[in-house]
C-alpha cells in the first residue's frame, strides 16, 4: 500500500499562473464568504446551526482542480466551501442560510442540507458519517452507468470514528468503486480532540485493513492537495478502486456559532493562522513566482468582497417561503 | 421521597441534570457516566460539566462518535453490573444505536429468563424550537415506547428532572431520558418572540441538594381545571398552560413525564371529569404518542366523552430551518384545538 506522509519527498507542483489566479481566487471567495455567513449570524438573520469552513480552504479547491466533468462530491455539513468550490451559486448557498425562497433548499434545508443536481453536488448532511456510504453508492453507480466519474466522498476525522465508515469502505474495495474517501482532519470534532477519541491518530490508514491505500497530505497548501489527490483519482478512476486521502488541516473558527472554545488555546490558533494559512501560502506561490502583483490580489479580493455582498444582499431580499412550501418535496 | 428534609438550590434544567448525575456517581461507584464531548469538554450542553474533573477518566470519559458502540458498550457493562448514563448529544443522533437500543436493551431481560438486565440511561436532548432544522429537533419517542422493553421518560423542569434521573440510574431497565432541549435554561410558553424566563423565577427551579427520586410512571397534574384534559409533556406542557391561559378556557394540564410506564389513572380520572380530551406534542402526529393516547383514552372514557378527543402535534413533514414557528405546534394551535372541543356538542 502506498503510504507516503507529509515529510516524503513531492515531485514539484508545477502550477501555472493561471491556475494559481484561480486557487486563489476559488479559497479567497470561500473565505469572504464565510466571514460575511459569520457576520450575519451575528446580526440575527441566519439561525440555527452553521459550521464555517474557514482555514480549509485548501482542501476542496485543490480537489477541484482535478475534478472532470461527472465526478460528484458529497460531505457533511460544513459544506459552504464544497458548493462553492462545486461553482454553486453563492446567493442560493446565502440565501439557505438565511432561510429564504431563494435557497437551494427553498430555506428549508438551511445551512447543512443544500443539493445540486447540476453541480453534481450531492449534499450536505447533517448527521456525522451518514454521507460516507451515499458516497459510495455514487461511486457504484458510476461504474454500473460504465463511465469514468469518481465519487468525493469528504468527512472530518471525527466522522471516521463511524461504523458506517468501514462499512463502507470494505464495500468499496470489494466492489472496486471509484470513491475517494477525503477524511478532512482539522484535529478536532466539537470540543473534542482527536487524541482523546481516536486509537489510531493517522487516518490515511483507516482503509488499511481492507486494503485501502492513503496518503497524508498537506492540506495547507493547496498545490499539495492537487498532488495528492492526483494520485488517488487516477487510481480511482482508472478502475483499481478507492482511496484514502488525509488532509491535515485546522478549522479557524468555533466548532459551530455557538462554542465556547474551551478545548483549545488561542496560541494554538493564532499559531496556524500566521504560519500556515492556506490562502497566504498561496499568495506566496503568486508574488514569488512574480504572477501577479499585491495591488493585482487587491483588486482581485475587491471583487470577491462585491460578490460576496451581492449574496449577501439576495440572501436578505429574497423572500421566506410561503408556509406551504412545508409541505412540498416530501413523497412524490 | 426524600432522604431528610430538603434544602433546595435554584438550578436551571442543565444544572439539575448535571447535579443527577453528581449524586449518584457519588452515591453508587458502579455509575459510569460517558458520550460524546462528555469528559473534558463537558458535554455541547454543559450537562456534565465539572464531572470528569471530579470524578476522573475511569468513570466520566470521552466517546469517539459511534452512537452504536457507545450504546451497545453500555449494553454489556450493564449486563455485569455497572450502571451507565451515557449522553447522545442529541436525540437525532439515536439512529445508529437504534438497533442496539431496541433489538439488545429492551430484550436482554426477556430473552435472558431474567438473567440479565440492561440498567442503562440513554439521555438526549430533543424536541426542537431552537432552530436547529431537520436534523436537531425532531422528536423521536414513540421509536422507543414502540418497543417493548423500554421505560421512556420526558422531565418538563429541573426538579423533575432531577428526580427523574436518579431513579432512572436507579432502575434496573433501561430507560431513555429525554431532556426537551427548549427547556434547558428556562420554561418556553411557544411565543419565541418573547424574551426567555429563566428557571430561576419558576417555583419548579427550586431544586432539593442531595439525593431524591421523582418516580417513574407517575404524571403530574400541573393545572387543576373542569372542561377539558390536555395531555402535554416535554415543552409542550407550557405551550398548553399558555393556551390554557389566553383562551380563558379552564383545562387541567397533566404533564405526563413518563410515556411507558404511563399513568393511565391520572389521566382517566380526570377526563372522567371532563369530559374533554387534547393531546399536544411536538413530534409528527402520524403515529405519534398521540394515537396511542387517543386509544386509551376512548378505550377508557368513551362514555364519558362528550366531543371528539383533538390532537395537536407536529406536521407530518421533516421538522424546516425556515418558518420554524409555523411548524411548531403553538399556543395558537393548542388554543384552537380547546375552543374547538368545547363547542363540539
Ligand atoms: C450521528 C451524529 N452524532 C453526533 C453528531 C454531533 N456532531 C456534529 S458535528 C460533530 C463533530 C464532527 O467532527 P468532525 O467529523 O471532525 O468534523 P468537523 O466538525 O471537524 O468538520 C458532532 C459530534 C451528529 N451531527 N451526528
Ligand atoms: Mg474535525
Amino acid at each position: 500500500m502506498a503510504q507516503a506522509d507529509a515529510s516524503s519527498p513531492k515531485s514539484n507542483y508545477n502550477a501555472t499562473k493561471d491556475e494559481l489566479l484561480k486557487y486563489y481566487k476559488d479559497m479567497l471567495l470561500i473565505r469572504r464568504f464565510e466571514e460575511k455567513a459569520g457576520q450575519l449570524y451575528g446580526m440575527g438573520h441566519i439561525g440555527g446551526f452553521c459550521h464555517l469552513y474557514i482555514g480549509q480552504e485548501a482542501v476542496v479547491v485543490g480537489m477541484e482542480a482535478l475534478k472532470k466533468e461527472g465526478d460528484q462530491v458529497i460531505t457533511g455539513y460544513r459544506d459552504h466551501g464544497h458548493m462553492l468550490a462545486c461553482g454553486m451559486d453563492p446567493k442560493g448557498v446565502m440565501a439557505e442560510l438565511t432561510g429564504r425562497e431563494g435557497g437551494y433548499s427553498k430555506g428549508k434545508g438551511g445551512s447543512m442540507h443544500m443539493f445540486s443536481t447540476e453541480k453534481k453536488f450531492y449534499g450536505g448532511h447533517g448527521i456525522v458519517g451518514a454521507q460516507i456510504p451515499l458516497g459510495t453508492g455514487l461511486a457504484f453507480a458510476n461504474r454500473y452507468n460504465g463511465n469514468d466519474s469518481v465519487s468525493l466522498t469528504y468527512f472530518g476525522d471525527g466522522a471516521a470514528n463511524q461504523g458506517q465508515v468501514f462499512e463502507a469502505m470494505n464495500m468499496a474495495q470489494l466492489w472496486k468503486l471509484p470513491v475517494i474517501f477525503i477524511i478532512e482532519n482539522n484535529q478536532y470534532a466539537m470540543g473534542t480532540s482527536i487524541k482523546r477519541s481516536h486509537a489510531e491518530t493517522h487516518l490515511y490508514r483507516r482503509g488499511a485493513s481492507f486494503g485501502i491505500p492513503g496518503t497524508e497530505v498537506d492540506g495547507m497548501d493547496v498545490l499539495a492537495v492537487r498532488e495528492a489527490g492526483r494520485e488517488a483519482m487516477e487510481h480511482a478512476r482508472t478502475g483499481k478502486g478507492p482511496y484514502v486521502l488525509e488532509m491535515k488541516t485546522y478549522r479557524y473558527r468555533g466548532h459551530s456559532m455557538s462554542d465556547p472554545a474551551k478545548y483549545r488555546t488561542r496560541d494554538e490558533v493564532d499559531d496556524i493562522r500566521t504560519n500556515s494559512d492556506p490562502i497566504k501560502k498561496c499568495e506566496n506561490y503568486i508574488l514569488s513566482g512574480k504572477h501577479a502583483s499585491e495591488d493585482d490580489l487587491k483588486e482581485i479580493d475587491k471583487e470577491i468582497k462585491q460578490v460576496v455582498k451581492e449574496a449577501a444582499d439576495f440572501s436578505l431580499e429574497s423572500p421566506e417561503p410561503d408556509p406551504k412550501e412545508l409541505f412540498t418535496d416530501i413523497l412524490a | 421521597m426524600f432522604d431528610d428534609k430538603p434544602e433546595t438550590t435554584r438550578m436551571n434544567m442543565i444544572q439539575a441534570i448535571r447535579d443527577a448525575q453528581d449524586v449518584m456517581l457519588g452515591k453508587d461507584e458502579n455509575v459510569v457516566v460517558f458520550g460524546e464531548d462528555v469528559g473534558y469538554f463537558g458535554g455541547v450542553f454543559r450537562c456534565t460539566e465539572g464531572l470528569q474533573a471530579k470524578y476522573g477518566k475511569q468513570r466520566v470519559f470521552d466517546a469517539p462518535i459511534s452512537e452504536s458502540g457507545i450504546v451497545g458498550a453500555a449494553i454489556g457493562m450493564g449486563a455485569y453490573g455497572l450502571r451507565p448514563c451515557v449522553e447522545v448529544q442529541f436525540a437525532d443522533y439515536v439512529f445508529p444505536a437504534y438497533d442496539q437500543i431496541s433489538q439488545e436493551a429492551a430484550r436482554l431481560r426477556y430473552r435472558s429468563n431474567g438473567q440479565f438486565t440492561a440498567p442503562l440511561v440513554i439521555r438526549m436532548p430533543t424536541g426542537g424550537g431552537i432552530f436547529g432544522g431537520q436534523t436537531h429537533s425532531q422528536s423521536p419517542e414513540t421509536l422507543f415506547t414502540h418497543v417493548s422493553g423500554l421505560k421512556t421518560v420526558i422531565p418538563s423542569n429541573p426538579y423533575d428532572a432531577k428526580g427523574m434521573l436518579i431513579a432512572s440510574i436507579e432502575d434496573d431497565d433501561p430507560v431513555i431520558f429525554l431532556e426537551p432541549k427548549r427547556l434547558y435554561n428556562g420554561p418556553f410558553d411557544g411565543h419565541h418572540d418573547k424574551p426567555v424566563v429563566p428557571w430561576s423565577k419558576h417555583p419548579k427551579g427550586e431544586v432539593p441538594t442531595g439525593h431524591y427520586t421523582v418516580p417513574l410512571g407517575k404524571a403530574d397534574i400541573v393545572r387543576e381545571g373542569k372542561d377539558v384534559t390536555i395531555l402535554a409533556y416535554g415543552t409542550m406542557v407550557f405551550v398548553a398552560e399558555t393556551a390554557a391561559n389566553e383562551t380563558g378556557i379552564d383545562a387541567e394540564i397533566i404533564d405526563l413525564r413518563s410515556l411507558l410506564p404511563l399513568d393511565i389513572e391520572t389521566i382517566v380520572e380526570s377526563v372522567k371529569k371532563t369530559g374533554r380530551c387534547v393531546i399536544v406534542h411536538e413530534a409528527t402526529i402520524t403515529s405519534g404518542f398521540g394515537g396511542e393516547l387517543s386509544a386509551l383514552v376512548q378505550e377508557e372514557c368513551f362514555y364519558h366523552l362528550e366531543a371528539p378527543i383533538e390532537r395537536v402535534a407536529g406536521w407530518d413533514t421533516p421538522y424546516p430551518h425556515a418558518q420554524e414557528w409555523h411548524y411548531f405546534p403553538g399556543p395558537a394551535r393548542v388554543g384552537e384545538a380547546l375552543k374547538s372541543v368545547m363547542e363540539a356538542v
